[in-house]
């Protein structure tokens, strides 16, 4: 009750926190606050050029806006007919005409030049340190390390966020909306540049802390860089409509010690040569079932529902193509649909998990057709 | 009376084929009203879903459906229109001309509009629902992506251009050919200066935005990829043709609201327009500025910087013309002797919130810190301060003021009040605090958010409610006044008013100015 009434407290303040913040500026910690009603700063050079600028021009706003607004409010109180006023008859004026087009256009010269030389900063892409390629999916995000010893690491980032907390009948989380599978980790300290691209449609990687936001645009490759100075986790969303799903694609990025970045890098090349080790494997139907509900409800669940009962998606449970040949159903999960929402999985998720996702859907939700598809045999249909 | 002097044919037949600029005028305005209720009703759909974190009424799909018919009816169906029917009313009885210049074809620009909506409005029970990708329908989602109902879109898109187009020559036409003798450009009252440059306006990109969603329905039916990089297109040039026609859109729902408003304040001031001639000038100045500015709603797709400055610095200058307009009016104010009347009201309501609004514009033109605001609900703050507190104040405010002109009839001056007062402070609550969760990182158009957007979000969803509750009161008095309001036949209904509309009989007869009157 107390909290509730000092909620409403700070609502009805909004206007003069907002003010009071920009006195503290600089002063916010990482991650948006409840309630926060100005920009972030953020943890970058650029974030805080940008804050400033920002702030520069609100307060010329405010200042402009209480000599207008004044001049008004004078007026309306001042020049009444109730107060018994003859109302003057000047209609023109061509010197303050002059002067409030001119002054106006002085002050936009004074925001420009600060302006310029921000954007200019944010179009230097000269010197990055390290790339990394990030690609839009409906609805999710790809993240590839483009390493200069040619080991690629790459994998996808889901929003974490159960469907029992979107659709209220679990308690919501701290970061409900705000948390992914497996972030993007980063460096502190180190200008990463950012290659943006999608698979799909349009969407816009933005993480306001690192003061990035650009469009991830299919057929075009975007670049943007960022270099955080405090090691967080900073969270972000897609910024751009996508479809149905576009509240639900948020970044997360970790920004790290350079010897943690290190570390992690080496245990996601090892991940790797594991899953290459992997995909020469044949599991038994138990592990593919095991394996594939995971893969089943973190990829398909979103459309085809809990119980492959369908949804967005059409039915899973007893549909024609999880009970049919095998080569349907795996082109189908390979391939996708075109002109569906079904999309190409073939290349979002490995030949392991494509293997065990499609075993699953064809031995769940009371399809018991009893095969078993081998990572080879994903492998095999790809290579025709 | 002579006796070929006629009043209205009788019942449906008198609204079908009606040439009259005043019936054609009401159409429109009852037209838009109803398409500002459909509208506002998705839109309480969205406020809501948004009133709580966590999916409760609609799906994500529904509610992409909802933000994209809302921008869309809200737009070509309620705010052109309502200013289109303003002019059919005011142009000729303005100028001292007894009709619009083309009458027939007014008559068909606005019998093809209700087909048109109702078409798009039959998108939402189709298979695959209506169209979820947004009022901006950025390609690929609104091509290789949207629902099969993106065809119905598209014509009904062609129907609405059309229409625009034939009302703006009919409006060009009007103005240049039936001024009454005397009535030179510069007498013109500036609502007709204000509407004859945005006629112009919307036959130069009403084509463009015709030519974008044709390009749209080659790229859907047959096999062409203007939109698609996989076929050596561009989906962002669907956006730069896009804009092109949408950023002088936003001029053309504004500058005929910047008519109105110069139309009232003088009267409540009693005291002439300042700077007639520099309004003039300004608004031709954001008129012309309003072809070169358009990637401004881009910032974010990878220009190259020479394209970011060039469209920074052009923007920032539609910050001069925009500011001595907003001056112009203050000094009218100045030592004026002002009354409050409704229409006063809302004129003082669009002042300061246009205002506020063009602030967030002019921090919304800095490229770089457009970065952290664009696609935020920062931007959805500015636009509905320029659009409702801009657009839509203002169209209350022309009501109200020539409400009893039309009908002869005085409005409930105290229930007029009361909606202003309602509007007003249910509007900023809406949207004040959209401002505070965009700056903090809430991204727009989006069904569901993250918990600490949460307060804020109710209390916009409150406002929201409030402010669309006020709406009704308006319909309730606007009709209250046509049925049983006083009667009046005063000329001029307002003691500071000028101009040759507030010389003819109150109610305005059917037929004004057969003879042309002589301006002084």
């Amino acid at each position: 009750m107390l909290l509730k009434a000092n909620r409403l407290f700070k609502l009805a303040l909004g206007p003069v926190l907002m003010l009071l913040s920009l006195a503290s500026a600089g002063a916010l910690a990482a991650g948006s606050k409840v309630n926060q009603v100005n920009m972030s700063p953020g943890v970058t050079d650029v974030g805080q050029n940008i804050y400033d600028l920002h702030m520069l021009i609100f307060w010329i706003c405010v200042i402009i806006g209480a000599l207008v607004f004044g001049v008004m409010f004078y007026s309306i109180y001042y020049h009444r007919k109730s107060r018994g006023v003859t109302p003057a008859t000047f209609h023109e004026s061509t010197k303050v005409e002059i002067a409030w087009t001119v002054v106006p256009f002085l002050i936009l010269i004074g925001m420009a030049v600060p302006a310029t030389s921000t954007l200019l900063e944010i179009y230097d892409f000269d010197d990055a340190e390290m790339d990394i390629l990030i690609t839009g999916y409906q609805w999710k995000w790809k993240y590839e390390y483009l390493n200069a010893d040619g080991e690629n690491v790459s994998f996808f980032s889901n929003l974490r966020t159960p469907q029992s907390e979107v659709y209220n009948t679990e308690a919501k989380g701290e970061h409900y909306l705000l948390e992914v599978d497996e972030p993007v980790v980063i460096p502190v300290d180190t200008k990463v540049r950012f290659l943006v691209t999608a698979n799909d449609v349009i969407h816009s990687w933005w993480v306001p802390e690192l003061a990035v936001k650009k469009d991830a645009i299919p057929g075009f490759i975007n670049e943007t860089w960022t270099k955080a100075t405090v090691e967080g986790v900073y969270r972000g969303q897609c910024a751009e409509l996508c479809g149905k799903d576009h509240g639900f694609m948020p970044v997360v990025v970790n920004v790290v010690s350079k010897e943690e970045y290190a570390d992690w890098m080496a245990v996601k090349k090892s991940e790797a040569a594991e899953i290459r080790e992997l995909m020469a494997q044949t599991f038994t139907m138990d592990e593919l079932m095991a394996r594939g509900k995971a893969v089943y409800e973190r990829n398909c669940l979103a459309c085809h529902g809990a119980n492959g009962e369908g949804g967005v998606g059409t039915a899973i449970a007893g549909s024609a193509i999880a009970t049919g040949e095998v080569g349907g159903h795996l082109e189908v999960g390979i391939n996708g649909v075109p002109g569906t929402a079904m999309q190409a999985f073939g290349g979002q998720i490995n030949d392991v998990e494509m293997a065990a996702v499609i075993t699953y859907q064809r031995n769940a939700f009371g399809n018991n057709m009893g095969d078993m598809i081998q990572p080879i045999d994903v492998y095999n249909h790809k290579r025709g | 009376m002579g006796a070929h002097h006629h009043g209205p044919a009788k019942g449906l037949s008198r609204w079908l084929f009606t040439t009259n600029h005043k019936d054609i005028g009401t159409m429109y305005l009852w037209f838009s009203f109803a398409m500002f209720i459909l509208g506002g009703s998705f839109a309480m759909i969205i406020r809501a879903e948004l009133f709580q974190p966590g999916m409760q009424l609609v799906d994500p799909a529904f509610f992409n459906q909802m933000t994209t018919l809302h921008g869309l009816v809200m737009v070509f169906g309620a705010i052109m229109p309502s200013f289109v029917g303003l002019a059919n009313w005011m142009i000729p009885m303005m100028i001292g001309a007894p009709d619009m210049a083309l009458p027939r074809m007014n008559n068909w620009s606005f019998w093809i509009l209700p087909p048109a909506f109702l078409i798009l409005a039959s998108t939402l029970f189709m298979e695959g629902g209506a169209p979820a990708f947004g009022w901006t329908f950025y390609a690929p989602l609104s091509t290789t992506y949207a629902p099969p109902s993106v065809t119905y879109f598209i014509f009904s898109i062609h129907v609405l251009g059309l229409s625009s187009i034939m009302g703006s020559i009919n409006i060009i036409a009007t103005v240049m050919n039936m001024r009454a003798p005397g009535m030179t450009y510069m007498k013109m009252p500036l609502f007709v200066w204000t509407w004859l440059i945005t006629a112009f306006l919307l036959v130069a990109v009403m084509p463009v935005l015709a030519g974008a969603v044709t390009m749209m329905l080659m790229d859907v039916h047959f096999g062409t990829s203007f939109f698609s990089a996989a076929g050596g297109g561009d989906p962002v040039l669907f956006q730069h043709i896009f804009w092109f026609f949408g950023h002088p859109e936003v001029y053309i729902i504004i500058l005929p609201a910047f008519g109105v408003v110069s139309q009232i304040i003088p009267t409540f001031a009693r005291k002439p327009l300042f700077g007639y001639d520099s309004m003039v000038y300004a608004t031709a100045s954001i008129a012309f500025l309003s072809f070169v500015v358009w990637a401004h709603h881009m910032y974010t797709v990878g220009m190259p910087v020479a394209g970011e400055l060039f469209f920074m610095y052009a923007t920032m200058l539609i910050a001069v013309p925009t500011g001595v307009k907003v001056f112009n009016w203050v000094t009218t104010m100045w030592r004026g002797a002002m009354t409050f009347e409704t229409p006063m009201l809302f004129c003082m309501g669009f002042l300061v919130l246009f205002t506020i609004g063009g602030f967030t514009g002019l921090m919304l033109s800095i490229a770089p810190a457009d970065f952290q605001y664009h696609d935020s609900y920062f931007v959805v703050a500015h636009f509905h301060y320029v659009m409702v507190a801009g657009a839509v104040f203002s169209m209350s405010a022309a009501i109200y003021y020539w409400l009893p002109k039309w009908c002869g009839r005085m409005y409930n001056e105290a229930m007029g009040k009361t909606h202003f007062w309602i509007s007003f402070i249910g509007f900023n609550i809406a949207f004040f605090p959209q401002h505070f969760v965009g700056l903090a990182g809430m991204p727009r158009r989006i069904p569901d958010y993250a918990l600490q957007f949460a307060d804020f979000n109710m209390l916009s969803s409150i406002g929201a409610f409030i402010y669309g509750a006020s709406q009704i009161l308006f319909l309730y008095n606007v009709i209250a006044t046509i049925v049983a309001g006083k009667p009046t036949s005063d000329e001029k209904t307002w003691d500071g008013a000028e101009g040759l509309e507030w010389t003819v009989a109150t109610p305005a007869p059917y037929h004004t100015f057969e003879t042309p009157p002589r301006v002084k």
